[in-house]
């Protein structure tokens, strides 16, 4: 058994900024690289035989058992991982133009690096015409097309009906030159010339594995590395893509721009760091307190509606009444009791029976403001100011002098954020007063317990 | 002359003095406080429906927040529509068709009243799903990047971000179409952007391999984080919001934190040779789950860095996923035109 193991090397380029030169598709193609190299490797690798078959010998293959192919890495992802170098066009099937590995005995070739996608292939409809063209002229059975190949011929002679004589003659000259090539060397090339075509024209069903996201094309970086031509010839008619307008020079930052950074780096060294060890505890912590809640890993109750296309879970939760564990929640933090209609509700309903709702109130309707169209936001910042913050507010609520002042600056010039320094003045009064009551008060225990339907509250005299 | 290189030796010593201190809090390392706990057992999540319905390469996908007991989300792609989904029926409750159809992007608002959508075109257009007459229709048209639109996502009805291939976010006014707040600072295009669960700050990642913290108010970048070796295509909160993960074309997916300010840990596995297109976060924050240039989504425990689970049920690449804001499904889109619900 031959072992391999993956390497990882870091020698990505990359210019003064942190711009690469290269496309991504690169760094992919370098890491299957590095696989090939291992593969082919001269003491350790793949052994590449001449297989005879009836009639004839089958030169330069290898078997597809894939026990050699990466043994770190389970047969499954082996599979995976050989059958995405096969769609690249690293290695290919010798009798099937769909490029997958199977683990079976069936026979693979390795690509020519002349092929390799890390040259930047782009063929153009002309090659590809030309190398049809050229098929039907070898009269041998091994090279006869298939459907989908005769039906591109047929396609690409009528589109290039006016410059078919100049395609036809590059075929012969092509041909030709094949024939006078040794008949080993020719079976090996015509494999992998037609593997490179399956790459570039897939069998239809198969995924073009040549197919770039069009974020990443349209910023092309070095539109003239592509090769369009296999066959020497040039090609004038559009691709169905969009247009690639090439990228910009990359620029030296100007001295406004540096002066800028070097305050974005100043602010950022002077912040204050916590310490790792508390981090990973409080990752762990909220991990662990949340997984409960997390569907991933506790079945919800009474079912998960994808399996079982039963909603009451869902039904539940619209209800008014919280069931234990959603109550339960809301005692994790502020937050959680803020972010939950029902939790909002119920712990509004719990201030105003301690006649203390205002911080509450204002904090809601502060939010609520921060959402509305811009036209409405000037009388709702009035209406709020006159409500909890105006000499004489019937809801006064109490916020530090400097949150006062700023805020009655803001209102004359009402924006969203107007009330932004008091809500988060309001928001800490709220964590650690109104809501630690809220957590500690008979009212949220019986909650938790379920003693009560939240309902009944209501029916209860003023305390 | 001079003042420059002067200049840019006080950037780069100032990065210098950054790396410094960020060492001084590494008394630990995310790895070691986590050699205690168990890894989560294998995960195997099932595909429980398939939308089907568009023709082309989906490239987003975008759940809502639940209303009415649904479970809606909105795909886009390239055959130039944008379909809401009922999920839980597979039922298409909106198909709408665009002008542009080198679309890259979809939103959900939070009320649920309209989408966005963006691309080639550079612009941000809004629907409004809730008009008078039935009709979804174009509401505004945002438009002022000079580059394409890689993602959108609304504050409110009000305000929505957009980060393009301009290399800048912007905040806009929905109701006025205009640009309230320009955030420049990435050297390459902006890919992916997320809001904090506060909705105060947000996040976003290029190609310039670095992600960024925005405070909206403030409209100033916070924090810059590195070490990605190529362009961060995708990038989200941990839910407590304390925490970035981001996904990249170097195959690898980080987690950064912002009180310590620095790397926590890199998911990688010599196994995965392809890109990271897009990720998401159980509700719980234990398990990352990431889509692949190599069609597979693969599933990480977020705190021991090692993959427990795959889900491998599209042909061709897994362009966006999400998970539904109650944690219960994971949503995949491909470019193999389908959209597929896991849990």
């Amino acid at each position: 058994i031959r072992h391999y193991v993956m390497a990882q090397t870091n020698s990505y380029r990359q210019s003064s900024n942190g711009v690469a030169d290269e496309s991504p598709n690169m760094l992919v193609y370098r890491k299957m690289e590095d696989v090939i190299a291992h593969m082919q490797d001269e003491t350790n690798g793949i052994p590449v035989r001449t297989v005879k078959s009836f009639l004839s010998k089958i030169p330069s293959v290898f078997s597809g058992k894939i026990h050699f192919f990466i043994v770190t890495v389970k047969r499954l992802e082996a599979l995976h991982l050989g059958t995405l170098m096969a769609a690249h066009g690293y290695f290919f099937p010798i009798s099937d133009h769909v490029l997958t590995l199977k683990d079976d005995g069936t026979f693979y070739r390795f690509q020519t690096p002349y092929f390799w996608p890390s040259n930047c292939w782009e063929p153009e409809n002309t090659d590809y015409a030309v190398y049809l063209c050229k098929r039907t002229m070898q009269n041998k059975a091994r090279l006869e097309l298939a459907d989908y190949e005769a039906e591109s011929l047929a396609r690409l002679q009528r589109a290039f009906a006016r410059k078919w004589e100049f395609i036809f003659m590059q075929a012969e000259a092509q041909a030709k030159v094949d024939k006078k090539r040794d008949k080993i060397e020719r079976k090996i090339l015509d494999s992998q010339e037609r593997a490179f075509w399956d790459v570039h024209r897939p069998v239809p069903g198969c995924v073009n594995t040549t197919e770039a996201d069009i974020k990443k094309s349209s910023r092309m970086k070095q539109p003239h590395k592509t090769r369009k031509s296999v066959y020497g010839l040039q090609n004038d008619i559009q691709s169905h893509s969009p247009a690639h307008t090439p990228a910009p020079e990359v620029k030296e930052p100007t001295e406004e721009e540096i002066r800028d950074q070097i305050q974005h780096w100043q602010a950022q060294l002077d912040r204050h760091r916590l310490k790792m060890s508390k981090v990973a505890e409080s990752l762990l912590s909220y991990t662990g307190q949340y997984v409960e809640y997390d569907p991933f890993f506790t079945s919800p109750e009474p079912s998960n509606p994808w399996i079982s296309d039963d909603i009451t879970v869902w039904e539940l939760e619209t209800s008014k009444e919280p069931g234990q564990q959603r109550v339960k929640r809301w005692g994790f933090g502020i937050n959680e009791v803020l972010k939950d209609p029902v939790g909002r509700e119920q712990f509004l309903k719990f201030l105003e029976s301690e006649f203390s709702s205002e911080n509450l109130r204002f904090w809601l309707a502060v939010q609520e403001v921060k959402k509305r169209p811009i036209r409405e936001v000037p009388t709702r910042v009035q209406e709020i100011w006159q409500e909890f913050l105006a000499p004489g507010a019937p809801s006064a609520i109490n916020v530090d002098s400097k949150s006062y002042d700023k805020t009655t600056q803001n209102v004359k010039d009402p924006g969203r954020y107007a009330f932004e320094d008091a809500q988060e003045h309001i928001y800490k009064l709220m964590k650690s007063d109104s809501y630690s009551r809220f957590l500690r008060s008979t009212f949220y225990q019986e909650l938790l317990q379920a003693k009560k339907k939240v309902n009944n509250w209501l029916r209860r005299p003023d305390v | 002359m001079g003042e420059m290189e002067e200049l840019r030796k006080e950037a780069d010593n100032l990065k210098d003095q950054i790396t410094e201190a960020r060492k001084v809090v590494q008394d630990t390392t995310l790895q070691e406080a986590v050699a205690g706990t168990t890894l989560v057992g294998r995960v195997q999540l099932k595909t429980r429906k398939t939308l089907r319905g568009h023709l082309a390469k989906i490239y987003a996908m975008h759940w809502g927040t639940d209303t009415n007991c649904s479970k809606l989300c909105v795909s886009a792609s390239q055959d130039g529509k944008l379909i809401v989904w009922d999920t839980l029926t597979t039922n298409k409750v909106n198909a709408i068709p665009l002008k542009s159809s080198w679309v890259m992007t979809c939103a959900y608002a939070p009320s649920g009243n309209m989408v966005a959508c963006g691309g080639l075109d550079n612009m941000c257009s809004i629907y409004n799903l809730k008009g008078k007459d039935g009709n979804v229709k174009v509401m505004r048209e945002l438009a002022a990047h000079t580059g394409y639109l890689s993602c959108c996502r609304f504050l409110n009805d009000s305000e929505i971000i957009t980060s393009s291939g301009d290399c800048t976010c912007i905040l806009w006014d929905i109701e006025t179409g205009t640009e309230k707040t320009i955030f420049a600072g990435h050297l390459g295009d902006c890919m992916s952007l997320a809001v904090s669960p506060d909705f105060k700050m947000f996040i976003s990642g290029a190609c310039d391999f670095t992600a960024k913290l925005w405070d909206i108010r403030e409209a100033t970048c916070r924090q810059t984080f590195s070490g990605h070796e190529s362009d961060i295509n995708a990038i989200g909160f941990f839910p407590n919001g304390n925490a970035v993960i981001t996904g990249s074309d170097d195959a690898t997916c980080k987690l950064y934190d912002l009180r310590a300010d620095q790397e926590l840990i890199t998911y990688q596995d010599s196994g995965i040779m392809c890109g990271v297109t897009s990720l998401a976060a159980s509700l719980s924050g234990r398990l990352l789950l990431a889509g692949y240039d190599d069609f597979n989504v693969n599933i990480w425990d977020m705190l021991k860095a090692e993959r427990v689970g795959v889900l491998a049920g599209h042909d061709n690449r897994v362009s966006c996923i999400g998970v539904s804001s109650d944690g219960m499904a994971c949503c995949t889109g491909s470019w193999d035109s389908f959209l597929k619900i896991w849990n």
